[in-house]
């Protein structure tokens, strides 16, 4: 047969075009793997110059000190405690705002909040800092004596706001995925709207909805601007929110900005923390990533 | 074949129509609107107790419609519009004093797709009962009871209480699904297409149990299948266009149709 003598052959242009999205898509990855490689080279130039032990385990972060001290702990406490009291405002909220927009709106209303969701999340975050440095902290110091002027509560509660919709819009989402064919079977049982909201279709939605308050979490131990401004730049072990602290990312905004000499080991000292704060990120990514393929239901 | 115009004015072709005393359901002039779509057209009708009655027609003949009118599952339908009444023992369910949550306490439903919840075998049975706040020990004697009554206690009985409702097979969920709806004693079950998602043997099945139900319960059935509706249907209506063109004991319908719409139909010859 003729037709069977014929070798399978890719047509020119779907060639071209396969080779052309394949590079462009290229790009994206090498560059992250570029990103990754060139931390690394700092960070083992740290390393050699700090005991892994003293940075993990020293109470005190003093890059410019006469006797430098490199503990992590205090930029970890900074950061644990800003994105603990974000999330604090974010996920009751989010969760809230996820059933109301999910189980009540009729379906044409349901797109627009959600959009404006989406807007309130693409404000600039350096807008939300000024917010929390000029307008929340002196409230606060009204009701709480002891406030510093830069405090992670009013970062904290502020970025809680700011990371509201990564929150919302997901859990959002994972609740528009539950089939409608299981909402109509809890009303045929005699559910009323709330039931199914809370004991339907929330519990069904549960994997999507806890990588929703992960990717929330994660948006806030990256969030720099916020904290940078609001919080302090004053790396302190402590887990009182009224103290001026430093996080991570502020610490970073605060070196990068400021004039360690290149080579030093305050210079190499911002590339271990940046990458702590990769590590971290990628970890709760994994994590959430895990969640929704394990946890998912399969309704087919 | 044939117009709407013609059908609105029809007079529902009744052979031996059920006595009001007989009656659990007994539905009167209901005429429903989706926006401004009309889905049925004074429809008057009465349900037996204790039998099965089923309904049956070409696709968008408004069965569906009917049967979700009977338990308010169409409130849930943004724009619906009802006319007329449906007395449940002898209460308008339509009635504004009504609440539509309760009416579907006393009326089990079943679907055409298999829908169990996210949740394992006796959570899915469970939920009804928990929604009427039983609880402890009474509550699995029911969930065991209905699970028994759906005939899926044997294959089910080794992991009920860990195993999720959706590693159950296809005729298996179907069954799960009754169980959950029977669980809570409705003394109504409306049954929409159950089987049309099933292979013949889960829905020989689902037939066998529809006979066993009729005993403790009144069964009304949607079904696109027409030698279902003569092997487990006490009762026949037909319909078309949301209108009820004839109803009447189902060896009636299937050999002595009277009206020419409802032959055609039942001998295949129709749209």
């Amino acid at each position: 047969m003729e037709i069977l003598k014929q070798r399978p052959s890719r047509h020119p242009v779907e060639r071209l075009t396969l080779l052309v999205l394949l590079l462009l898509s290229s790009v994206t990855l090498l560059t992250t793997l570029g990103v990754i490689l060139s931390l690394l080279g700092d960070v083992v130039q740290f390393f050699r110059r700090v005991p892994l032990a003293e940075f993990l385990f020293a109470p005190e972060w003093t890059p410019l000190f006469a006797e430098p001290r490199y503990g992590i702990a205090p930029l970890l406490a900074g950061t644990f405690l800003v994105t603990a009291i974000a999330l604090f405002v974010a996920v009751p909220l989010g969760l809230a705002l996820a059933v109301y927009v999910s189980e009540y709106l009729p379906s044409d209303k349901r797109a627009r909040v959600l959009g404006v969701l989406e807007l309130f999340g693409g404000i600039p975050t350096v807008v939300f800092g000024y917010f929390a440095l000029l307008f929340v902290t002196p409230l606060l110091q009204k009701v709480i004596p002891g406030l510093s002027l830069f405090n992670p509560l009013s970062a904290g509660l502020v970025m809680g706001f700011a990371i509201l919709p990564y929150v919302s819009n997901v859990a959002a989402d994972a609740m528009q995925s539950v089939p409608r064919s299981i909402r109509e079977a809890a009303y045929a049982l005699g559910a009323r709207p709330y039931e199914v909201a809370l004991k339907v279709v929330l519990p069904a939605a549960l994997s999507g909805v806890i990588a929703a308050i992960i990717l929330a979490a994660s948006r806030a131990i990256g969030e720099t601007m916020i904290v940078a401004i609001a919080a302090g730049q004053r790396p302190t072990l402590t887990l009182d929110p009224r103290e001026t602290i430093a996080t991570m990312t502020s610490y970073i905004v605060q070196a990068a900005t400021g004039d360690q000499p290149v080579g030093s080991t305050a210079y190499y000292a911002l590339f271990a923390v940046g990458f702590t704060l990769f590590l971290l990120t990628l970890a709760l990514n994994v994590l959430a990533q895990y969640i929704v393929e394990r946890y998912r239901e399969r309704y087919e | 074949m044939v117009s709407l115009e013609q059908l609105k004015e029809h007079q529902t072709v009744r052979t031996d129509p059920v006595p009001e005393s007989q009656a659990l359901v007994d539905v009167r002039q209901l005429s429903l609107w989706y926006g401004t779509k009309q889905a049925l057209y004074d429809i008057s009708v009465r349900f037996p107790k204790n039998q099965v009655t089923a309904i049956i027609g070409p696709s968008g003949c408004g069965k569906s419609t009917l049967l979700r009118s009977l338990n308010r599952m169409n409130d849930l339908v943004p724009g619906v519009r009802v006319k007329g009444e449906v007395l449940y023992e002898g209460v308008n369910i339509y009635d504004p004093r009504v609440d539509p949550v309760a009416v579907r306490r006393h009326i089990g439903m079943v679907f055409q797709k298999p829908n169990p919840f996210p949740k394992t075998i006796f959570e899915n049975v469970a939920f009804g009962l928990r929604l009427m706040g039983v609880k402890g020990s009474e509550l699995e004697d029911r969930v065991v009871e209905a699970l028994k009554r759906a005939a899926l206690w044997e294959e089910v009985k080794d992991r009920f209480k860990k195993e999720s409702g959706l590693r159950l097979s296809g005729g298996q969920q179907q069954r799960l699904c009754i169980a959950r709806a029977i669980a809570v004693e409705p003394p109504l079950l409306l049954m929409d297409e159950p089987t049309s998602a099933l292979d013949p043997i889960a829905t020989q099945a689902i037939e066998d149990l529809i006979l066993e139900l009729k005993e403790r319960y009144t069964v009304v059935i949607v079904t696109h299948n027409m030698q279902q509706a003569a092997r487990v249907s006490d009762r026949t209506l037909f319909m078309h266009l949301g209108v009820l063109v004839e109803e009447g004991p189902t060896e009636v319908i299937f050999t002595k149709p009277k009206h020419p719409y409802t032959e055609a139909y039942i001998t295949g010859r129709f749209g």
